[in-house]
Formats: C-alpha cells, sequence, structure tokens
C-alpha cells in the first residue's frame, strides 16, 4: 500500500509525439483513482509509465517513498491487468496466477497456499487446473485479477480490464473489482474510457483530454461541477446540454428569453450556458420553449431530444410524468446552471 | 411455417446427387498418389531379386524371393572401400546430420529472432535483412567459401563441418519472426512485471508457445537436412561419416574386383532412406499443420 506522486511528468514518444503533457497529481493511501477521456488522450500511456512499461521522459515518479524512474517494472511492487488479460495461454489458471510469485523465489507450498486463498477469493477454485481457453471471458478476467491479488503489490494498475465483456457482466465486475478493492485497501489506478465506470467505481476521477488534465475530483464534484465544457460534455449520459446565453448587467439570458439567473458581476457577453437534462422541468408556466423531437424511454426515466430554437437540447423527466412531442415549454433549476467561456470552454 | 416443415424433409431425403466433381477430384488424386507411389514399389519388388536378374534384366514388377537377405546384408554387411561402413552406420549417420541440422537450426534461429523481436537493438531491422538476404544464399552458391572455410578450420571429416555451415540460412530466423511478432505484446508485458527477465520469458513462455511452430519447422529441417547429398559428399572423405543418400552409390555400388554391383542391396538402402522423412511427416503431420497455420496464442 503506497501513495503515488506524479510531479511534472511528461511523455514524448521517439517519433517525436507528446502524448502525456506536464502533469502533476498525488494518489493517497488506498484510494482509487480512475484515469478517463477520450481514445488517444494519453491514459494508456500514464498508466504505463506508472507501471515502468514507458518510458518516462521528464519529470518524478514516486511510489510510496521511493523514486521508481529507473526501477525496473518488476520492483515497482505493482501489479497490472491489461484489457486482452495477457494470460499466458500454455499455463494452467494455478500456474498463471503463481508465476510471479514464482520467479520471486517464493517457496512452493507458500505459493500453492496463497494461489488457493486468490482464487478462492475470486470463485476460480475449479477453474485451477483448466488452460485460459477453457475459460469464458468473465473468468478470465477473474484470472488475471488473481494474478495481480496474489502478489499482495503496493499498487494495482487496470487498463480497460472489463472492455472486453458484454454490458452485464462488465457491471458485476465493476461491482467485484470495487469490492476487491476496498477490502485489501490497495491504492488503484484505473484506466477506462467509460464515464459510468469513472463514476461508479472511482473515489477521485482525473478527467484527460488530448493529453492534458481537464479536472481532477470526486465523481459527484465531476458531474456536478465541471471545470470544462469537455468535461460536461464528456461525463454522464446523455451529457449535459451546452447552450449558447448570454450574460447582460448581470443577468443571464438565452436569447429572446427571460433572465434565468443572477450571474455574478465579472463578466458579461456571450457564454455557454450548462445544465444537466435532470435539472430541468417540463412547466407549463416554464421561461423556455422547446421544441420536442423524440421520445427515448428508458424504464426508470425517459428522455426528451429536442431543441430550444436551434440548439439541441435534452430533458430528464421521471416515468410518471406525461410527455409528447411538439412544442412545450420548460424550467431550468436555476442553482443548476453552469456558466462556461465561450472560447476557452473554461468555467467561468 | 407450416409449409416450410413440410417441405425440409423432402429435401433432405431426396436421393444424393453425384457429386462429379468430387469423382473427378479423387480420381486425379487417386491417380497421382500411384504414380507417386510406382518408384518406391518398383524399388521393393525389385529389392527382393538377387544382382545377377536385376543385371541381366532390370526392374522386376514381382516380388522376388531375396528381400530379407538383400536388406540383411545391405544394414548389416560392411562394405565400401575399406569394408568396416555398413547401413547401419550410415542410417546413424543421416540421423546425426538430420536431427543435429534440424536441433541447431531451431535454437540458432529461435535465438536470432527472439533478439530482433524483442530488443529494441540498434541495427535489429538491419540484422533482419542480412540474416534474410542469406535466404539468397544458400549453401550451393556458397560452397566454394564455405568448403574452403571448413577445411581451413581442420572439420573436413566431422560432424560439426557437415552440420554447421547448412545451418547458417534464414528460414528458421523467418518463421520465428513472423511468429514472435504475432505474440501480442502485453504477454511480454505481463511477464516483466511478474519478474520474469528476458531468460526466463523466452524459456517459460516463449518457447512453450512456439512449440507447435517447432515441430513444425522440426520436420521441414530434418527432411532437408537427410535429404543433403552435396555438401556430405565434398566434406567427408571418411566412409565412416558417410550419410545414407551419399553412400547408397558410394559403398554398395563401388564395381570392387569386377563384380556385379549389388542393385538389389542398393534398393534396399534407398528403401531404409526414404522411411525416416516418410514416417515422420505421417506422424507428425497434425502438428506440422498445426504449427504453420494456427497457434493457440
Ligand atoms: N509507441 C508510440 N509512439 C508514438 N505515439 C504513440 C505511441 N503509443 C501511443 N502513441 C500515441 O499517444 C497517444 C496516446 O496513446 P494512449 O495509448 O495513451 O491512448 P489511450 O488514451 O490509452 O487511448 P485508448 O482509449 O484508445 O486506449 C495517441 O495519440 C497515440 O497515437
Ligand atoms: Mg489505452
Amino acid at each position: 500500500m503506497a501513495q503515488v506522486s506524479l510531479e511534472g511528468i511528461r511523455k514524448v514518444y521517439p517519433n517525436g509525439f507528446q502524448a502525456v503533457q506536464t502533469t502533476s497529481f498525488t494518489i493517497q493511501d488506498g484510494e482509487f483513482v480512475v484515469l478517463v477521456g477520450p481514445s488517444g488522450c494519453g491514459k494508456s500511456t500514464l498508466l504505463r509509465m506508472i507501471a515502468g512499461l514507458e518510458e518516462i521522459t521528464e519529470g518524478e515518479l514516486k511510489i510510496g517513498d521511493r523514486v521508481v524512474n529507473d526501477v525496473d517494472p518488476a520492483d515497482r511492487d505493482i501489479a497490472m491487468v491489461f484489457q486482452n488479460y495477457a494470460l499466458y495461454p500454455h499455463m494452467t489458471v494455478r500456474k498463471n496466477i503463481g508465476y510471479g510469485l514464482k520467479n520471486r523465489g517464493t517457496p512452493a507450498s507458500e505459493i500453492a497456499a496463497k494461489v488457493e486463498d486468490a482464487a478462492r477469493m475470486l470463485n476460480l477454485t475449479e477453474y485451477l487446473d483448466r488452460k485460459p481457453a477453457q475459460l469464458s471471458g468473465g473468468q478470465r478476467q477473474r484470472v488475471a485479477m488473481g494474478r495481480a491479488v496474489v502478489r499482495d503489490p503496493a499498487l494495482f494498475l487496470f487498463d480497460e480490464p472489463l472492455s472486453n465483456l458484454d454490458a452485464k457482466l462488465r457491471n458485476q465486475m465493476r461491482i467485484e473489482i470495487k469490492a476487491l478493492q476496498r477490502r485489501l485497501g490497495t491504492t488503484a489506478v484505473y484506466v477506462t474510457h467509460d464515464q459510468v465506470e469513472a463514476m461508479t467505481m472511482a473515489d477521485r476521477i482525473i478527467v484527460l483530454n488530448a493529453g492534458r488534465i481537464e479536472q481532477i475530483g470526486t465523481p459527484s464534484e465531476i458531474y456536478h461541477n465541471p471545470a470544462s465544457t469537455f468535461v460536461a460534455s464528456f461525463m454522464g449520459a446523455p451529457p449535459m446540454n451546452l447552450i449558447r446565453a448570454e450574460v447582460d448587467q448581470k443577468q443571464v439570458k438565452i436569447n429572446g428569453y427571460d433572465a434565468l439567473m443572477v450571474a455574478s458581476e465579472a463578466f458579461s457577453g456571450p457564454i455557454t450556458m450548462g445544465i444537466r437534462p435532470e435539472d430541468v422541468e417540463l412547466d407549463a408556466q416554464g421561461q423556455v420553449k422547446f421544441h420536442v423531437d423524440i421520445l427515448e424511454e428508458l424504464g426508470a426515466h425517459r428522455l426528451l431530444h429536442g431543441r430550444i430554437d436551434d440548439q439541441p437540447f435534452s430533458v430528464m423527466i421521471g416515468k410518471e410524468d406525461t410527455a409528447h412531442t411538439g412544442e412545450t415549454r420548460i424550467k431550468l433549476k436555476p442553482e443548476a446552471l453552469r456558466l462556461f467561456d465561450k472560447d476557452t470552454g473554461l468555467r467561468l | 411455417m407450416a409449409e416450410t416443415t413440410l417441405e425440409t424433409p423432402v429435401e433432405t431425403h431426396r436421393p444424393r446427387r453425384i457429386k462429379w466433381g468430387a469423382i473427378g477430384d479423387h480420381t486425379v488424386l487417386i491417380l497421382g498418389a500411384l504414380l507417386m507411389m510406382i518408384p518406391p514399389l518398383l524399388a521393393l519388388t525389385t529389392a527382393s531379386h538377387d544382382a545377377v536378374t536385376i543385371h541381366r534384366e532390370g526392374l522386376q514388377l514381382t516380388l522376388g524371393d531375396n528381400l530379407g537377405k538383400n536388406f540383411h546384408a545391405a544394414m548389416f554387411e560392411k562394405g565400401g572401400f575399406t569394408q568396416t561402413v555398413d547401413g547401419t552406420l550410415m542410417l546413424m549417420n543421416s540421423f546425426i546430420l538430420g536431427i543435429g541440422f534440424a536441433m541447431g537450426k531451431i535454437i540458432i534461429s529461435m535465438m536470432a529472432a527472439y533478439a530482433i523481436v524483442y530488443f529494441r537493438l540498434r541495427f535489429a531491422t538491419l540484422a533482419f535483412w542480412v540474416i534474410f538476404t542469406t535466404l539468397l544464399l544458400p549453401l550451393e552458391v556458397r560452397i566454394l567459401p564455405s568448403y574452403e572455410a571448413i577445411q581451413k578450420l581442420g572439420l573436413t571429416n566431422t560432424y560439426t563441418g557437415l552440420i554447421v555451415p547448412l545451418i547458417a540460412s534464414a528460414t528458421g530466423t523467418f518463421f520465428f519472426r513472423q511468429f514472435f511478432m504475432s505474440v501480442p505484446e502485453e504477454l511480454a508485458e505481463a511477464a516483466r512485471i511478474d519478474g520474469a527477465g528476458p531468460w526466463k520469458f523466452f524459456v517459460d513462455i516463449l518457447v512453450p508457445l512456439s512449440r507447435t511452430m517447432i515441430a513444425a519447422i522440426f520436420i521441414i529441417m530434418f527432411v532437408f537436412g537427410w535429404n543433403q547429398y552435396l555438401w556430405p559428399t565434398l566434406i567427408t572423405t571418411d566412409e565412416s561419416f558417410f550419410t545414407l543418400v551419399r553412400g547408397i552409390k558410394q559403398i554398395v555400388l563401388s564395381y570392387t574386383d569386377s563384380q556385379i554391383p549389388e542393385h538389389g542391396q542398393a534398393l534396399a538402402l534407398a528403401i531404409v532412406a526414404m522411411i525416416p522423412p516418410v514416417a515422420i511427416v505421417v506422424f507428425f503431420q497434425n502438428w506440422f499443420v498445426k504449427g504453420l497455420t494456427e497457434s493457440d496464442k
């Protein structure tokens, strides 16, 4: 168990491509941190630098009290779970899980006991003598987990470990991984591009965009107070509505409508305004006209997709509420409105 | 729905149409196989006659009664110039050449491919292409310099001199390189994190993963080494190093004492020389096909 700190870490690939811009952050002991962002944003690169599989171009990486920039992956006291599991195909589950211990010269009897323990913890006991090819995707995933937990490392690293599973299994494994990490109290860094995974598993989320950190925060902070329009539109399904608005004499307005809220005096002029679909209500007396194009039934709630004037907009309503396509009126909760700079997309 | 269920049985119970295409294919294959079988069969029938008959009447289509005698003489009767070499010794030499060549080739080429694929060597690509161009230079092309080198090293009439120069070619390296490149990179990374150094990764993971590939290449190389004629002819003058393929003519068909040459024995030896390559291919063909077509990565 350890704290991980990155100070001024940067990665430039040999071909000159800068995959990670200078970043600094600290992961607390026992914390579950999720790195999330769109494809190609540098999540894996960052994770692989922590693992020692990719060289750090610049900066200092500490695991515990030790600077590990030049420490071999085997000696960093980490374990990694790969997207394709990377199980050794010719070894039984038992050998797969025990291989790391064997290489470290652990006595055979101790390996056997630890492998049994790990297998019990992951419900793999009856599969111990099978080869990976004879397992289902979920079971293989568990073996990969077993290989990580059996060594009792200071740090778990996960690179999209669930993206090869079907949706149902993914939900189940998500909970299992999180519970396991809780129980063991091991620090974990988890890479995903799935914002649901990020929201549900993380103690803290780091949102990456094009090699840069957009925001670090708890899932709730990220969801309710996105630092930029990028975060606002990346996190949450459906994403936060972002529409053009204006601040005029401290009044926030969508053009042609009454003021929606009072802004601070620090700025005026055109802005981008954000609001989550669930913070909007259908209301015949509402300030804003909303044209519903599509009604999406999701069981627990319904989504109305449509337009405010020419700008796309979504509203989430409860399953009891009635709705129909066409013209209607909505009320935006003033306390849920978020204002962003029109050009930089940063929170005002 | 009802209609389709009525129709289906009709479809399946219809008398099987004769597939003329399939019959044609099989006819061609059977004829081809028979054609290929004729020479060894002739060799077998002819080998069952005594030398005089064969010398006078040529190839025989019927079975004579000298089969056992000829085989026995070919395998165990000392012959050749020195009168110390028999078929068993030549058979052994052939095995030494075939197995030694195949194993040496596999070991060398696996290690070369491992270095090229897994280590960020400065000149890895260049090294690969240099190795690769040796495909254009089989032993027959560089036979004079090779002979010169072996002779200067004093390795004529040794197994080393017989085997090592044959190993120097790129085929194995090429196959293993392609195979290693298809092994997922994460496997090496997982092993690294699991504390396996380069040597352990090679022995514990790469070699077991390559086993079908190794088997396939072993078969190809064994047959290739077994059938070598030119190089052994050049490099071994001492009859005790003669292999079957080159020895048949030298040992059994030598016209000593103006005797009739032992055609029967020579054909018997030829059959003996054919059996191991055929056997190895027949018994290991599953591995062979697997190794070249699929892999359990
Ligand atoms: N070896 C490399 N050499 C050069 N550029 C690379 C290399 N590996 C990755 N990149 C580039 O670095 C960027 C970040 O890659 P990375 O694999 O970290 O993305 P990612 O966030 O994990 O994406 P994904 O969700 O698709 O896995 C990408 O634009 C990629 O093209
Ligand atoms: Mg990735």
